[in-house]
């Protein structure tokens, strides 16, 4: 069995590097739809993908997080991009390939991925 | 019931995990802080169950009347509910049983089981991925899973895991991925890989 002792030790190794992340209000936040329509439509690889690319890029300002149903069905897996200060970004019919387009272009480089908004997916 | 269409031939939910995550999302709506998901495999018994508890805000005796009516829905972003019953039939499709239980501000318990061999089983898929989706993409929730084998079992309780972390975010990489392998490494551990 894969112990607890395990998790102790990788508190003793972070307790001096904590504060490199903090929910706080510069925090991005990327948001997943995971109601029934989101789920049929695969949205649980999608933030799979979200979350492992913005831990191992070490993106401490990111924060994945899932929502229930946004409304638009039809258009899932969505995920949408807030940044404060900054119009929320909701881009449709996500993949995981897609997911890590955006993570490379949006949330590291600050370009939106056009093609795969809301507003150019369906005009 | 009769309706147009049959929930039998839902081909979108196609692992019983996918399932286990949509009903789990039922719970966060409903402002759970707690949810429990407990999967047994009993090969003698053969039955598959699953069983999802919160705390949430619960329902009133006529919503849990309406739950199983796919176009009943509390919510205003879209007029049909279809999360429990696709899992209700799922059940009921391999010869199992489907309850609910729901008191108003105590919470909630779905349980379900499914005949273990039976040939319109769905598998269960990737259960680790709905468990640690779970749990990183929901800080605020705390989560009890217990994954349960022929009498052998293991659980996960982020509770315990968050009083050794401190302020230590489960979604830190290093966290994150212990919470994979310890899912993994323990359901191997447990049911030996046997296919379900």
């Amino acid at each position: 069995m894969k112990s607890l002792e395990e998790l102790r030790a990788i508190r003793e190794r972070m307790q001096g590097q904590i504060g490199l992340r903090n929910d706080n209000t510069d925090q991005i936040r990327v948001v997943v739809g995971m109601a029934t329509c989101g789920i049929a439509s695969g949205a649980r690889p999608v933030l799979t993908a979200l979350s492992d690319a913005v831990q191992s890029k070490g993106l401490a300002n990111v924060t994945v997080t899932q929502t229930g149903c946004i409304g638009l069905c039809q258009y899932e897996p969505i995920v949408e991009v807030i940044e404060p200060g900054k119009d929320k970004v909701t881009y449709i019919k996500m993949t995981p390939e897609k997911a890590l387009e955006v993570v490379d272009q949006h949330l590291i480089k600050g370009q939106i991925v056009k093609k795969y908004t809301i507003a150019e997916v369906i005009g | 019931m009769s309706r147009a269409f049959s929930l039998s031939t839902n081909k979108m939910m196609l692992e019983l995990s996918l399932n286990v995550l949509d009903i789990a999302n039922n719970s966060i709506r409903a402002n759970a802080t707690l949810i429990t998901i407990a999967i047994g495999i009993h090969k003698n018994a053969d039955i598959l169950s699953i069983t999802i508890a919160d705390n949430g805000c619960g329902m009133t005796g006529e919503q849990l009347t309406r739950v199983s009516d796919p176009f009943y829905t509390t919510r205003t972003t879209r007029g049909v509910g279809l999360g429990i019953p696709f899992f209700r039939q799922a059940a009921l499709d391999t010869g199992g049983s489907f309850s609910i239980i729901s008191e108003p501000g105590a919470g909630t318990t779905i349980h379900a089981e499914f005949g273990l061999s039976h040939i319109d089983r769905m598998p269960l898929g990737n259960i680790n991925s709905t468990i640690h989706t779970l749990i990183i993409a929901n800080k605020q929730i705390d989560f009890l899973y217990t994954y349960e084998f022929d009498g052998r079992k293991f659980h996960l309780d982020t509770r315990e895991f968050r009083k050794i972390l401190g302020d230590i975010p489960m979604d830190l990489p290093e966290v994150s991925n212990y919470i994979k392998e310890y899912l993994e490494e323990n359901q191997r551990e447990v049911d030996e890989g046997y296919p379900i």
